[in-house]
């Protein structure tokens, strides 16, 4: 497997070794066979509304230049922190540079103008919404990725559901058994020098113990330490060149990664990073979210690229609870808003374009008359997702309340 | 002193083995007279409050069980002068919003506004670097927090507890939505806590007009959707009251990361034009799925849209700087309602509500909902329909008597049943605050027990849907929670936990095998052998804390 080798140097996209393309990039691969691999999902929250105008820049609309003076990204070739060109209308922010090789290798489609029905402007509310994905109603118990969970009978590991995330996301709770684990190595009972011990005594009681409930979850969880420690998280190295950065999120989506070159049938990730709440000086090329989109960026293109023909068998989904305003404010920030741009990148995934009907930016297409309109339900990316890469048969049990039809589907998976 | 430990937390167990013959009868003779088994008492304990200290099996042995359900069943003739003491450091669980408004969030408000005016363009460290007034508001979260953990610990008013906890739960708000953080002080004290043993009615009202909820399910911005001009004078003053301590958002790295500290997030609509016009039906719905009725109590979307009509007017007078309820008849829908068949002629103005409340308030599914769950908190996850119809039709009689319900649960044959014997799995917060009392350890800083609840995934206070957390085994039996529950055992008995200290006893120099008369029949053969191969008492402490015996109560 030496020849399906990729990394990202320098925002250039290199093929090495003996000038093969990678399975995870030869589109004939995937259409000819599968790994056998279980289908895997990584889902990363950003938390705090991303301004996903400044992600996947509409720099073809005039208006977009017009009512952002300070803050928007200049056209491609526009000189210092200008857009990258896409497809002549959508340009990313020249920070999302490192992701720009899948989108080239149609690994990578982006959905725009897509969110939620509600009109919340609430962080709180459109975060749960989007976690439930039960939009407007607040008492459901269970998270849609734990009903994926529920929905499919699939072989049960400790590690089928993991969020790396010190508690487990509203997506991920429910009845199915998910993990919540910050740090894979901090993993198992810490009693200093009698952790051995400790741990062996504690795994005899469980294993041991009548109790049917804690019998399983007991040896579930010894089960689930051992595995780690065959793993030993601490000697990883990431593959392909792949440079992850030592950011909190970097770190998660390194983790990530280890877990499902463990196989330890490692099927839904999740992961989040926050920093996205720009009301103040938020920057264009440089500054604030420039920042936090080069962590990101780096972060997904060093899990991307770490994971390699892997990738056959994964999607990557990004999402943030809502948009930002279309013009900027007072501040040379964004205040709260409603539509915005969603990455998926994966194997299966037909990339290089950008999804969904563009409502466009002028006053009178937007929603409310100050923000960008949702042309597409959050729900029909999470379903389709769903349905043609992870391959449940009916989603509707994951999406109460909403019938997820292929035909609202924007069409990310053949 | 070995032995001590060993004693203690045998008795947080069980001291008698369920023999086959007994099983029928219950664990306890209805005679006062007679002596009250042990592992009644043991029952009772874990089941209206956090658990056995040592001692106290002998002190409830001493006065008879009846006397003792029947004390707690009246929090104020029982003396807690210690546990008050133990509060007596933080601050500001005594404060009213307002005060903690004029005093930790604006403040924190103001210096926010001023650290983004003077955010460099290129910092991204900016956002992330604590700021003293932020670490001073998030004191209040943390007090309130520690507070709830300490009067679990040591208060000797367990029911009341128990209860406090429950009503919370059962009316959740979650600190994390906007100012809602610093309205909970005042809530569980003011609003929750009074009503625990009283009437239903009450407590539904106190609620209903809380800011807290207020805030926390959006009736405070609910108008009538064609009433008067409601987008001009009211909420615009509104508006420019929010726009004036609070212009902007501030940027945040894990808005949601479950921290105390989480900033407070912009109120909802404000500065948005065109999204404070109209209904907002979150609180109607849950007030009758959640509060009340229960979400297969008989109502329909038609009633949920007239009972938040009934509510449109019900706001707070400015919920960033802890102001209290306020009706406002500008906002309210004046015209004719029904709710589930009862006609609520129009003009009613604030009487509206209050007739919902009526009628939700005397409900037969209301009565059959909160029978329900209070059986399920102290009987099991899956509470005899016998006696959860007694303690329905109690409700009924008596409407909606707390005391008197709970009174009906606490001495009927089902809660000292077999069945209801260790039948529950203790929350995070019982399995904490139990593991704390049963080694008799001493907190002077409850700050790491709190940060525990988060790892255990039980965070205080922070319990995202309305619904609040779940009562039932499934949600606390998990992988990860396990085995931090484990570790909480082996840090507290090893004093690892700074501020909280296990006594002395457990410095025993003298290991032997667990006598067996000593843990009692609760542990299995495995489990005690098992704990006997420990070779230090804080190791065997460990043990028997993360038992699986242990995780249930």
């Amino acid at each position: 497997m030496t020849s399906r080798r990729v990394f990202l140097k320098n925002g250039a996209f290199t093929l090495v070794s003996l000038g093969f393309a990678p399975a995870f990039l030869a589109r004939t691969a995937y259409a000819a066979g599968r790994s056998g691999r279980p289908k895997q999902l990584i889902a990363i929250f950003q938390r705090g509304a991303v301004d996903g105008l400044s992600v996947v820049v509409p720099f073809g609309e005039s208006e977009y230049y017009r009512v952002r003076p300070s803050i928007a990204i200049p056209r491609p070739n526009g000189g210092e922190g200008a857009a990258v060109d896409l497809d002549g209308f959508f340009g990313f922010n020249p920070r999302l540079q490192p992701l720009k090789p899948f989108w080239d290798a149609r690994q990578l489609a982006l959905v725009h103008a897509c969110g939620s029905p509600d009109s919340t402007r609430s962080h709180f509310d459109a975060q749960d919404y989007m976690e439930t994905a039960t939009p407007g109603v607040k008492s459901t118990s269970d998270g849609w990725l734990n009903r994926y969970l529920q929905a499919r009978a699939n072989p049960t590991t400790p590690f089928r559901a993991v969020a790396l995330t010190q508690q487990l996301p509203r997506m991920l709770q429910g009845t199915a058994p998910a993990l919540a684990v910050n740090q894979l190595g901090q993993f198992g009972i810490r009693a200093g020098r009698a952790s051995e011990t400790v741990g062996a005594s504690f795994e005899a009681e469980y294993a041991d113990a009548a109790d049917r409930v804690l019998n399983g979850t007991g040896r579930e969880a010894f089960d689930a330490i051992k595995m780690l420690k065959a793993a030993d998280p601490s000697s990883y190295q990431a593959a392909n060149g792949a440079e992850y950065p030592r950011s909190p999120f970097g770190q998660a989506l390194k983790q990530i990664a280890q877990l499902t070159k463990s196989n330890v049938g490692l099927e839904i990730a999740f992961a989040d990073v926050g920093g996205w709440d720009t009301h103040v000086n938020q920057g264009a090329g440089q500054g604030q979210l420039a920042t936090r989109l080069d962590d990101f960026a780096r972060s997904i293109a060093a899990l991307v690229t770490d994971l390699g023909d892997r990738m056959e068998d994964t999607v990557v989904l990004t999402m943030s609870e809502f948009g930002r305003a279309v013009s900027e404010n007072g501040n040379r920030g964004t205040d709260h808003g409603h539509g915005n741009a969603m990455i998926v990148i994966g194997g299966g995934v037909r990339g290089g374009h950008v999804y969904g009907k563009w409502p466009g930016l002028s006053v009178d297409r937007r929603y409310e008359g100050r923000d960008l309109a949702v042309t597409t339900d959050f729900r029909d990316v999470f379903g389709e997702i769903v349905v043609r890469h992870l391959g449940v048969a009916d989603a509707r049990p994951i999406f109460p309340g909403y019938a997820a039809q292929p035909a609202k589907f924007p069409g990310l998976f053949a | 002193m070995r032995k001590f430990l060993v004693l203690t937390l045998a008795l947080c167990l069980l001291p008698g083995p369920l023999s086959p013959g007994l099983s029928a009868s219950p664990m306890v003779s209805t005679g006062g007279a007679a002596a009250d088994s042990d592992r009644a008492i043991v029952h009772v304990l874990n089941r209206i409050g956090f658990g056995p200290r040592p001692g106290d099996v002998e002190k409830v042995r001493t006065m008879g069980l009846d006397r003792y359900l029947e004390l707690q069943r009246h929090p104020d003739r029982i003396s807690d002068a210690a546990m008050i003491a133990r509060l007596s450091e933080l601050t500001t669980i005594g404060m009213s919003s307002r005060e903690i408004a004029g005093k930790f969030a604006l403040p924190a408000l103001e210096a926010q506004r001023e650290r983004k005016r003077n955010a460099k363009d290129d910092s991204p460290q900016t956002p992330r670097r604590k700021d003293p007034e932020q670490e001073r508001a998030s004191r209040v979260m943390l007090e309130l927090s520690e507070q709830k953990m300490l009067r679990a610990i040591y208060s000797e008013r367990q029911l009341q507890e128990v209860l406090t906890d429950f009503w919370f739960n059962h009316f959740n708000v979650d600190a994390r939505k906007g100012p809602d953080r610093f309205m909970l002080t005042e809530y569980e004290r003011e609003t929750i806590r009074p009503h625990v043993l009283g009437k239903f009615r009450d407590l539904l009202e106190a609620t209903a007009k809380s800011p807290a909820m207020l805030f926390y399910l959006d009736n405070w911005m609910s108008a009538s959707p064609n009433g008067p001009d409601i987008s001009s004078r009211e909420m615009t003053m509104n508006r420019r009251g929010i726009a004036r301590v609070r212009p902007q958002q501030q940027g945040t790295n894990a808005p949601r990361s479950g921290a105390l500290g989480v900033p407070a997030e912009r109120v909802r609509g404000a500065g948005a034009p065109g999204v404070n016009k109209g209904l907002n039906e979150n609180y109607g719905r849950e007030l009758m799925e959640l509060h009340t009725l229960g979400v297969d109590g008989g109502y329909t979307q038609k009633d949920v849209t007239e009972v938040a009509r009934a509510f449109t007017g019900w706001t707070i007078e400015n919920p960033r700087q802890g102001g209290g309820f306020m009706f406002n008849p500008r906002l309210h829908d004046t015209g004719e309602k029904v709710v589930l068949g009862h006609r609520l002629k129009s003009g009613g103005g604030i009487s509206d509500g209050e007739q919902v409340l009526d009628i939700l308030a005397r409900h037969p599914s209301t009565a059959r909902f909160i029978a329900t769950k209070l059986a399920r908190r102290f009987v099991s996850d899956t509470p005899p329909a016998s006696l959860v119809d007694r303690a329905a039709a109690r409700f009924r009689d008596t409407n909606g008597d707390l005391r008197e319900v709970t009174r009906t649960i606490l001495t009927s044959p089902e809660f000292l049943s077999p069945d209801a014997y260790r039948a529950k799995i203790k929350t995070p917060l019982e399995f904490v605050a139990s593991a704390v009392r049963a080694t008799s350890a001493e907190v002077r800083d409850a700050s790491l027990l709190v940060r525990t609840m988060q790892q255990l995934g039980m965070p205080l206070y922070q319990c995202q849907p309305p619904t609040g957390y779940k009562d039932t085994a499934d949600a606390w039996v998990n992988t990860g929670a396990l085995v931090n529950r484990m570790n909480f055992a082996v840090s507290l008995t090893n004093n690892q936990l700074r501020g909280v200290s296990v006594t002395t006893a457990l410095v025993g120099d003298d290991p032997q095998p667990v006598p067996r008369s000593l843990v009692g029949d609760d542990l299995s053969d495995s489990t005690r052998a098992t704990i006997a191969k420990a070779t230090t008492p804080q190791q065997m402490a460990a043990l028997t804390l993360g038992s699986p015996e242990f995780q249930r109560r």
